[in-house]
């Protein structure tokens, strides 16, 4: 495991001294983290922490909310995102996020998985269908849903949606992948073959997931944050992190006696 | 990187397109109450206030008093709501609480119907066959009274006022329902003591914008309601032609030399609907936007 | 009498309510086919009106409906999608918001024969277009821009905001998500709107009688700056200002614009069910 976050010298994502707050309420303060790269980087902890909120945050999707106010910096390949003169688009396809209910787009499998690309300006068809190919062997959907690529997506289980989103943003091939409790309307098949998926993908991404669970996140986890009422009480190495963790509360949390 | 800065212009020209038709209705706005203004207000210089707030619309005679006109739309108007508004919420309430799914499926697309008849349709069928049925079931000399106005009137106001209505009923949680019944209420008590309560401000929003509607309706009154300029001042005048400021204007306009008084009489009255159905909109308006903001639906 | 003999009695009461509503509809319905079904006929909606309109057809009369509705549709539809666009996705909840949404509540309630007035001043005079199909379809645009921009707005409100979400994530900017997802599938909404708004529009008579509508007018308009007869103003014409005029003409001509109000009525509830079942939302 610690050859793993030993590969590469700088931090896919360094996120030093985040504070977020909605109008009066501080969703978080103070945060500072680095995210290794080509890891799965776990953020968990009770509900209300603050997790999805800095989630959305790596990939700027919460510039949309009005009423907010931020001090920090976010850093991808130390660069600043939220710098002046970041083109936002680009930053989300490098940046891909994974959303909690699975939400298939109106159309077709095919419709799905090549809406990125084509907004992005990808026009050549055999590229498409490499793109098309790719992309859902690497969510391991590809076997299932290869004769079906034409019909509605919505038609699919819940948990091939779900792998389908995942399809979807792998498609624009990002170098960071975010995941806010991605098989919490899944049943435990279909979270195994998403867990199972994470491991394969790791090995070309980096990734950064609000788990479902503290078992889920001990499963996966290379990397661990705890998230308390918006403030990040520790982090660490994910072994160490779910057998022997630093902070009392932490520990309070793990063995269940709140959450 | 040159594709997406060409995206980025086309982008910038569309959402500017955009932004300007947003905002295109304002200028609509001023720019119809400024040519009402331009060609209404010589009247007020021209006409001494005396003659213009009088009772007499003879304007072969230079005389343009209002007051025949205001109290005649006034009339017609009232009856036509005082007709509606119980016709009107109680078929909201019976689509909204009462009706069996297959009434509804009639009610619903009835209605809409109904919205749709044109008024000049309404104002046909209002002269041919509702008139002489007031004249020969009253007894009086003739069906082109303001009541037979008012019937037409408050049948197109229905529709406005039942829809309206029942999207007040709607907005009244179901919990309130629930908890009336729980408590063992029946349908009936549970309706008139707690879910209309609940609705009353849009009920009465329902009935303001039906009361705008039937000011401002002109083809219908103007092919049923006699068209006589007379002072509505007792009760038997609800029987007797009258004539509204709507169709005082549509009649007239035809025969009135550009640039005269009288043509500038008419858009003063023009400006007078304007302002009158921009007062009742504003105040009925003003209902909606509270209410949206506590609901805090969107 | 007890509580559930109180109900039964008020629930009769409110069913006669409805029942007195919908009784009249059928009633105008009825009596207009009726008694106007004999006057139609080929002749009827082909040939041009003879003998001071006692004969012959109302054809200048349909054909300039159907121009009116052409000219109306071409300028009320973009500004009133455009505007309905700029309402759901873009605006902010600023004072400016606030003051376009009282324009189009203002805009709405605005009686048909002010319309008239408006017309007649700007587009009839000032711009000195005269009475013509142009004045008459701009007058007629103003006025159904309300009920596309309302319908149209509550039609793309509609649409999820997760599908909004999905495209900014996947590195779509606002136009694209609006373009390839929420606009398409707020399109029948928007049609369904479009259709009941225009069909008020064909309907209207007060707007078109200063600004467009001609008494007589036994040929069919050359130009855009030219008069032509309408279908409304003909069934007000025919019915109060012709005398001697025969019966089952005025009721012809009011059974042929009752049918084309009532066909795009279906037409647009047709439209409205059959998407409805296949939302993929």
């Amino acid at each position: 495991m610690s050859s793993v976050l030993a590969r590469e010298a700088q931090p896919k994502i360094q996120i030093q001294k985040v504070s977020y707050a909605y109008g009066d309420e501080q969703a978080l303060k103070d945060i500072s983290l680095d995210v290794p790269t080509r890891a799965v980087t776990v953020l968990f902890g009770p509900a209300g922490g603050g997790k999805t909120t800095l989630l959305r945050l790596i990939n700027r999707l919460n510039d949309l909310v009005e009423g907010t106010q931020m001090s920090g910096r976010i850093l991808l390949d130390g660069q600043d995102i939220y710098g002046p003169g970041i083109d936002v688009s680009g930053l989300r396809r490098r940046v891909g996020m994974v959303f909690a209910l699975p939400l298939p787009l109106p159309g077709t499998v095919r419709d799905n998985v090549l809406y990125g690309p084509r907004l992005a300006g990808e026009r050549d068809p055999s590229c498409l269908e490499d793109i098309l190919r790719r992309s859902l062997s690497q969510a391991a959907l590809w076997d299932e849903v290869k004769d079906r690529l034409d019909r509605p997506a919505n038609r699919l289980s819940g948990g091939q949606q779900q792998r389908l989103c995942i399809a979807r943003s792998l498609a624009l091939e990002p170098e960071v992948l975010l995941l806010d409790e991605p098989t919490s309307g899944l049943d435990p098949i279909s979270t195994g073959k998403v867990e199972e998926s994470l491991f394969q993908l790791k090995q070309d991404y980096t990734i950064v997931v609000v788990p479902h669970s503290v078992q889920q996140a001990a499963r996966v986890a290379d990397s661990a944050a705890f998230l308390l009422m918006g403030e990040l009480i520790e982090h660490g190495r994910g072994s160490e992190m779910f057998t022997a963790p630093g902070d009392q509360r932490t520990e309070n949390y793990i063995t269940g006696r709140f959450g | 990187m040159s594709d997406s800065k060409k995206t980025h212009w086309g982008e910038f020209v569309v959402e500017a397109g955009i932004r300007v038709m947003g905002f295109s209705t304002i200028g609509f706005v001023l720019l119809i109450f400024s040519f009402l203004l331009r060609e209404g207000v010589p009247v007020f210089l021209k006409v001494s206030p005396a003659n213009f707030l009088g009772v007499r619309w003879y304007p072969t005679f230079g005389l343009f008093g209002m007051l025949p006109l205001i109290l005649g739309s006034m009339l017609v108007t009232v009856v036509a709501v005082t007709i509606a508004l119980p016709l009107g919420v109680a078929t909201a309430v019976f689509v909204r609480e009462v009706a069996p799914n297959w009434a509804r499926e009639i009610l619903k697309p009835m209605i809409e119907v109904l919205a749709g008849i044109p008024s000049v349709v309404l104002g046909f069928f209002g002269m041919t066959i509702v008139a002489p049925m007031v004249r020969e079931t009253l007894g009086v000399p003739t069906g082109l009274t303001a009541f037979a106005g008012a019937l037409i009137l408050a049948y197109m106001s229905l529709p406005t006022i039942i829809s309206v209505a029942e999207d007040a009923l709607d907005a009244v949680p179901n919990s309130y329902r629930d908890a009336a019944l729980a408590m063992g209420a029946t349908q009936w008590q549970t309706i008139w003591r707690v879910v209309v309560p609940a609705a009353r401000s849009g009920i009465v929003t329902a009935v303001m914008l039906g009361m705008g509607r039937a000011i401002g309706e002109t083809m219908a009154v103007m092919m049923v309601t006699g068209n006589a300029a007379r002072m509505p001042l007792s009760l038997n005048a609800l029987f007797r032609p009258v004539r509204t400021m709507t169709a005082t204007i549509a009649a007239e306009m035809g025969e009135v030399a550009r640039g005269s008084v009288h043509y500038h009489a008419l858009f003063g009255i023009g400006i007078a609907l304007f302002v009158l159905t921009f007062l009742v909109n504003l105040t009925a308006a003003r209902v909606i936007f509270t209410k949206r903001r506590k609901g805090g639906l969107r | 009498m007890n509580r559930y003999q109180v109900q039964r009695i008020g629930f009769a009461a409110l069913s006669l309510a409805a029942l007195i509503v919908v009784l009249p509809i059928l009633m105008v319905i009825a009596s207009i086919v009726l008694r106007g079904i004999r006057a139609i006929g080929w002749e009827f909606l082909t040939a041009m009106p003879r003998e001071g309109m006692k004969a012959g057809g109302i054809f200048p009369a349909v054909v300039g409906t159907l121009l009116l509705t052409l000219g109306t549709a071409v300028v009320c539809i973009p500004i009133g999608v455009g505007g309905a666009i700029y309402l759901a996705e873009y605006a902010r909840d600023t004072w400016w918001t606030r003051a376009i949404r009282l324009a189009i509540v203002n805009l709405a309630g605005i009686p048909s024969i002010v319309y008239g007035l408006f017309g007649l001043g700007l587009f009839v005079l000032f711009l000195q277009f005269g009475t013509s199909l142009v004045a008459g379809s701009l007058t007629l645009a103003i006025m159904t821009l309300p009920v596309i921009i309302s319908t149209a707005e509550g039609a793309l409100r509609a649409v999820p905001t997760e599908f909004r979400t999905v495209s900014y994530s996947l590195g779509g900017t606002r136009w694209q998500g609006i373009r390839r997802i929420v606009l398409p599938q707020a399109l029948p909404g928007i049609i369904t709107g479009v259709i009941l708004g225009l069909l008020r529009a064909v309907g209207e008579t007060a707007p078109i009688l200063f600004t467009v509508a001609a008494f007589y007018l036994p040929r069919l308009p050359h130009s855009l700056f030219d008069q032509t007869m309408a279908l409304p103003y003909h069934l007000y014409v025919i019915s109060t200002q012709v005398p001697g005029m025969p019966e089952h003409i005025q009721y012809g001509t009011a059974l042929v614009l009752l049918a084309v109000v009532l066909s795009m009525n279906l037409v647009a509830t047709v439209i409205r069910s059959y998407f409805r079942r296949r939302r993929q939302w």
